[in-house]
């Protein structure tokens, strides 16, 4: 693990009217982990994805991706620097195929400067690496469901899409905001082996988590939140004994 | 009583082939390309299937301008995500910038036009990136004020020929140049925009009309990509223009008039919104009928937009998307 | 001092032409494109009322008419709008094609020329400050800021006026507290109509009924709403004062040609500089691509 940190976050604050979402929150993530960030309902779990990803501006404090400051950059221009993130609501594309929805990804100025659209061969198209890269993430590539329109997909196969099209921009960050709420016990049991295998291709990952059974087995390291501040960050083993973080959250539903 | 359901069941062809064209016979070949060589032939014909009524002839131009205008709306509001209430702006833009060309600049015709149109679009586009950065109603906004404002600014400064208009504006060689010059651009248009919305880029702007959010977090600027669509709908709409201020040999305010905002929406919604092609048929319809009703006036206006509604409210799909089911399907009710 | 007579004058007529759009944004979401139309509607109703039922006293007329175009504009939402609500542009396109048919309606119908106008509430004009001032414009003041005053009293203090409020804030937690939000919508769309009715009755006496004025009047209102702020009712006052003098600065020094290039301007700087508009909440997630 190299001593810089991949992504290094300094007293970011962030109000909404004279709500405090969030208040002098400070992170670093290293390459190559697993990061969580948990916190009850309202804790600014979000908001503190869309603050670094640029999707909502911030008050205070600065973002450093390897070293370099992105505070404030576009959205776009940061998921160009190689930032991705998936959104707790999911919206594909609807009037596409599932497929049809890597279009975008790889048609992006990222993949295009990686040369990640043409998937390694030199004449390879966008329609066949996008193929490549849902069945990668779990579509069957011999079933019908990645040219099925992305509308009528289960809820399993969008939240898969939503992680597609981040790999689809090869990104060295993958922010996952809640990938696993909303699914049944076997559809997280097939996410779990995805996330890990993210994780030993090099990629970082930050979840934003609610389920914290399932985050736990996958994290190496976790930051809890509340009310927008952060409330002690470690092992998982270390946070989860932490009596705030209890107080918190855990008090009311593990144990 | 016996309750029944239609069924629908796709025809064989489209069931095997779901947009892959794998074609094994003349009778399949003859299926798929029925409907767009029967487009083609007709459109192209119909100058000659009207020789025998001048008045009508005249009617076909306007038809096909409008039928510009109605590609350019679809373009926009059913693959980008933009409502643009003001395709007067764009006609009125590039029929000025034609005129100007033309009677100030002495450009021949056949260079005035599309230097126009590309210039046209251009101002178009620039006039228009304010409200790009923004969603929902903004640009609907701003498209509806932009030809009331100009016809404004034109009237009251008393420039480019004030209320008079631009004149002498040279016209076409003979009346087929007329028309085979607006037929070819309609129907390359047509299948250049299918292609468009088809290609990755097509998609991606796509994606921006189903989820924005999404498509800025795969790194690409949303912004330019509608700047770039914008500029795409005002090429058509711009050549729309110019093409006219060169037939009536005179651009004026009324270029801006509310006609070229409101029948090609309304063709649009009665063609279907999204097949392209729908846009033709709507205005193949509109037009016409706004003739036949010529003498009742700015009633016209009520009808189109009675007619506009009830189709929203009644038949969203249009009347493209509705034959095409009839082709590819057939239905039958059978028992529930 | 003339300026600052006309211009508290102007800008309370705008800020009441487009409170009825606003209203009506604000709590249906729908930009209503008819607003225009069901202004000019309403001075034409008023006009029908006193000219041709004779002995239609002014008052009843005036408020026949307003109650009609309510009706109206309930009557749009109940028929049209419901069918394709949330379908935005469906919406759009919508609305605008019956602010068309109104507006195109009437004039086919012989809407033209000067021989529409309605009589003056009260004739004659004091001296304010040197500045000749009639009395209808003073009425007009008057009534306005009763009129801000009424609805903001009825949107905190009243049960409707507060689901109104509930559902422009957060239409699906609100109908989770039982408040219609079909019926609330109906009643949106009657109310701003009703306004713009209102609207139409106390300023057309200063002019002709034409039809031009509608799409001035639409042009206006949403240039005052964009300005202040979509949906936000303070900021369409404050917008209206800003358009408003503007205005009648540009007609001092400049031109009266030049009013609605003003009003564009200010909404392109207002879109370049800050998009949500004066008083716009924060929407950053929503509005700004």
């Amino acid at each position: 693990m190299s001593e810089e940190p991949i992504l290094s976050v300094k007293g970011i604050s962030k109000s909404f009217g004279g709500l405090k979402a969030l208040m002098d929150v400070s992170f670093d993530v290293q390459r190559g982990e697993v990061f969580g960030i948990i916190g009850p309902n309202g804790s600014g779990k979000t908001t503190i994805i869309n603050c670094i990803t640029g999707f909502i501006s911030t008050l205070a404090g600065q973002v450093y991706f390897k070293g370099k400051e992105i505070t404030g950059w576009k959205p776009h221009k940061i998921a160009d620097a190689g930032i991705a993130r998936t959104f707790q609501i999911m919206r594909p594309y609807y009037s596409l195929p599932a497929y049809k929805n890597l279009i975008i990804p790889l048609w992006s100025p990222r993949a295009r400067k990686t040369g990640g659209w043409r998937g390694g061969g030199k004449h390879g198209d966008r329609d066949t690496v996008a193929v490549d890269i849902l069945e990668e993430i779990g579509f069957e590539r011999d079933s019908r469901v990645p040219y099925k329109l992305s509308s009528t997909l289960p809820t399993g196969y969008q939240k898969r899409l939503e992680l597609a099209r981040c790999m689809a921009l090869r990104p060295e960050i993958i922010f996952c905001d809640e990938v696993f709420s909303g699914l049944s016990m076997s559809e997280i049991a097939g996410m779990l082996p995805l996330i890990e295998k993210m994780r030993d291709e090099g990629i970082t990952l930050i979840m934003v988590e609610h389920r914290l059974r399932e985050l736990f087995r996958v994290a190496t390291r976790v930051m809890a939140l509340n009310f927008g501040e952060k409330i002690t960050e470690g092992e998982p083993s270390f946070v989860i004994e932490d009596k705030r973080v209890r107080e918190a959250y855990l008090g009311t539903e593990e144990v | 009583m016996e309750q029944m359901r239609k069924e629908r069941i796709d025809r064989g062809l489209k069931v095997r082939t779901e947009g892959l064209y794998a074609i094994s016979s003349y009778r399949e070949i003859l299926y798929l390309m029925g409907p767009r060589l029967l487009l083609i032939v007709g459109v192209l014909a119909l100058p000659f299937i009207f020789e025998l009524a001048p008045y009508w002839k005249r009617v076909i131009n306007i038809m096909f301008v409008y039928a510009l205008l109605a590609l350019s709306f679809d373009f926009l509001a059913n693959y980008v995500g933009l409502v643009c209430l003001g395709g007067a702006f764009l006609t009125g833009v590039g029929g000025y910038f034609s005129a100007i060309y033309n009677v100030y600049l002495s450009f021949p015709t056949y260079l005035a036009i599309p230097c126009a149109t590309i210039t046209g679009a251009a101002f178009c586009t620039l006039c228009l990136i304010p409200c790009l950065p923004l969603r929902g109603v903004y640009f609907a906004i701003v498209t509806l004020m932009y030809p009331l404002l100009f016809t404004r600014i034109i009237e009251a400064l008393d420039i480019l020929g004030g209320t008079n208009g631009i004149t002498g504006v040279d016209g076409f060689a003979n009346q087929y140049v007329e028309h085979y010059i607006i037929i070819l651009v309609v129907i390359g248009f047509l299948f250049a925009m299918r292609r468009f919305v088809n290609q990755d880029i097509g998609l991606v702007l796509r994606g921006v009309k189903d989820n924005d959010q999404s498509v800025r977090a795969s790194g690409i600027d949303v912004t330019r990509m509608k700047i770039l669509a914008v500029f795409v709908a005002s090429l058509i709409g711009c050549f729309g223009g110019a093409y006219m201020a060169h037939l009536y040999m005179w651009a004026g305010i009324s270029l801006f008039a509310l006609d070229f905002s409101i029948i090609p929406i309304a063709s649009v919604v009665i063609g279907g919104g999204g097949t392209l092609v729908g846009a033709l048929i709507g205005s193949f319809i509109l037009v016409p009928l706004s003739e036949i009703l010529r003498a009742f006036g700015t009633f016209r206006i009520v009808i189109y937009c009675i007619i506009l509604t009830g189709f929203i409210v009644f038949k969203s799909e249009g009347l493209m998307i509705f034959m095409q089911r009839k082709y590819h399907q057939f239905e039958r009710w059978v028992k529930v | 001092m003339h300026i600052i007579i006309y211009g508290i004058i102007n800008s309370i007529t705008l800020s009441l032409i487009s409170l009825g759009f606003t209203l009506v944004y604000s709590i249906s979401r729908v930009p209503n494109f008819a607003h225009g139309a069901l202004y000019i509607l309403s001075g034409y109703l008023v006009w029908l009322f006193i000219n041709k039922f004779a002995g239609f006293p002014y008052p009843f007329a005036i408020i026949a008419a307003i109650g009609l175009t309510a009706v109206v504009g309930a009557l749009i939402y109940r028929f049209i709008l419901i069918r394709i609500r949330g379908m935005e542009i469906s919406e759009i396109i919508a609305t605008y094609a019956i602010g068309l048919a109104i507006l195109e309606g009437l004039r086919w119908g012989g809407l033209r020329g000067g021989t529409f106008t309605l009589p003056t509430f009260m004739a004659g004009s004091v001296n304010l400050f040197d500045v000749s001032v009639d009395y209808q414009r003073l009425i007009i003041v008057g009534v306005g800021i009763l009129t801000f005053v009424s609805l903001y009293v009825f949107t905190r203090y009243t049960k409707i006026g507060l689901a109104l409020r509930g559902i422009a804030q957060d239409e699906r937690a609100a109908m989770m507290l039982g408040i219609n939000s079909d019926m609330t919508a109906i009643v949106s769309l009657a109310i701003g109509s009703a306004l713009s009715g209102f609207a139409a009755v106390l300023l057309l006496p200063l002019g002709n009924i034409v039809v031009e004025t509608g799409y001035n009047v639409l042009i206006f209102a949403i240039a005052v709403c964009v300005i202040g702020g979509l949906g936000s009712w303070g900021g369409t006052i404050v917008a209206s004062f800003v358009i408003g003098f503007a205005q009648i600065l540009t007609e001092a020094f400049i031109s009266t040609h030049y009013q609605m290039v003003v009003a564009l301007l200010a909404i392109i700087v207002t879109l370049l500089v800050k998009p949500s508009g004066i008083f716009g909440k924060q929407k950053e997630l929503e509005e700004r691509v």
